[in-house]
């Protein structure tokens, strides 16, 4: 099921997708990334649930991971399932995000 | 029923410009997933079945179904919802030489979604990434190799992330490192974004390299649609003339040939 959700543990987020991230509601995944990037310090996008993703999924993170370069935040992409993971090292973004294992690591980040 | 399901489905297909026919009762039929080569020399009917495929001319006989739309009988609605869907590589690149190469890429984005110009900005520069034009996005057309305006055009027809993508010879023209390239990017579309892709070619290393099927066409029929093993080793002396490059025979008709040099109306 496509669905976003976002979870907060303190002063960090994990926002949640799962289902297939394409087009027609990226946009959403959009806002809620850079919603949680505006209230929290760090934010983890956790992707193991994600089947597909396609190159407006992967321009909300780029964003993401923009905004919080530009105002100091912690960003990480956390348990990135094997079908994000193709398509971020199609445009070699596996060599530009920071990825972890679990959210535990992203927290460190 | 694999028909259902078929992104192309093709059957009868004849085609004529003038007098003389180009198609001749093609079937041709694209399955989810799949790489499919359209392989044939010059004049073959190659560009002709990718044209009408793409519904830029009407069939003269059968029937073209695109993601399951009977395109010569698609209202407006349709087309536009297919045309979301597909991508186009063409030959020669296509590119608008008025507009910059990242507004190029982006085109398709503008005139068909809705989406946040940086959401926009980024998707193409994605794409321009995936190609190796990385931060060419300001350069014109013009300023271009020959090899770039066609990773350019690569870059404008999957900006999209379409179901379908057509390319039409993608190595013509190319040094053979771009080349190979090319056909590991196509390999690792189909495979991260799902695409289900048609090349157009006449080269037979990449068709060889990239293709889960081809069908051979000459002289605007279909000789076989086979899987790369099945074609190499194909009992049909013009398939195996096309493999080994040998010149074809010429059957001279007297009659034909006479009256094609001095009917006027021929």
């Amino acid at each position: 099921m496509n669905e976003v959700t976002s979870e907060e543990q303190g002063d960090f987020t994990v926002v949640r997708l799962s289902g297939e991230v394409d087009l027609s509601w990226s946009q959403q995944v959009r806002q809620a990334i850079l919603d949680a990037l505006e209230r929290e310090a760090g934010v983890g996008v956790e992707l193991s649930a994600v089947s597909y993703i396609d190159s407006s999924g992967i321009a909300a993170l780029v964003e993401g991971f923009q905004n919080a370069r530009q105002n100091g935040r912690r960003f990480a992409l956390v348990a990135v399932s094997q079908a994000v993971m193709a398509v971020l090292e199609l445009a070699r973004l596996d060599r530009v995000f920071p990825i972890v294992a679990d959210v535990e690591a992203a927290r460190a980040v | 029923m694999a028909d259902a399901e078929a992104l192309i489905d093709v059957r009868g297909l004849e085609a004529w410009y003038g007098k003389r026919r180009i198609l001749a009762d093609v079937d041709f039929r694209v399955e989810p997933g799949e790489i499919r080569v359209i392989m044939g020399g010059s004049g073959s009917g190659k560009s002709t079945l990718l044209r009408h495929v793409l519904g830029l001319h009407r069939p003269s006989a059968g029937t073209i179904r695109v993601l399951g739309v009977d395109i010569a009988h698609a209202d407006a609605a349709q087309m536009l919802d297919i045309r979301r869907k597909i991508g186009v590589s063409f030959q020669g690149g296509a590119l608008l030489t008025s507009l910059s190469v990242g507004d190029n890429v982006a085109l398709p984005l503008r005139e068909l979604t809705t989406l946040d110009e940086n959401t926009i900005r980024i998707m193409s520069r994605i794409k321009l990434e995936v190609v190796n034009l990385g931060g060419f996005q300001d350069l014109m057309p013009s300023q271009l190799s020959g090899g770039m305006v066609k990773r350019a055009a690569l870059a404008r027809a999957i900006v999209m992330d379409p179901k379908l993508l057509f390319f039409d010879e993608p190595s013509a023209g190319l040094d053979p490192v771009v080349s190979a390239e090319l056909d590991e990017l196509i390999l690792r579309l189909r495979d991260a974004l799902r695409m289900t892709i048609v090349v157009v070619t006449h080269e037979l290393e990449s068709a060889f390299k990239i293709a889960d099927t081809i069908t051979v066409l000459d002289q605007g029929r279909v000789l076989m649609t086979g899987t790369v093993d099945e074609v190499r080793n194909a009992d049909n002396e013009r398939i195996q003339d096309l493999l080994n490059r040998r010149p074809r025979e010429v059957v001279v008709d007297v009659d034909a040939y006479m009256k094609r040099l001095t009917e006027e109306d021929a």
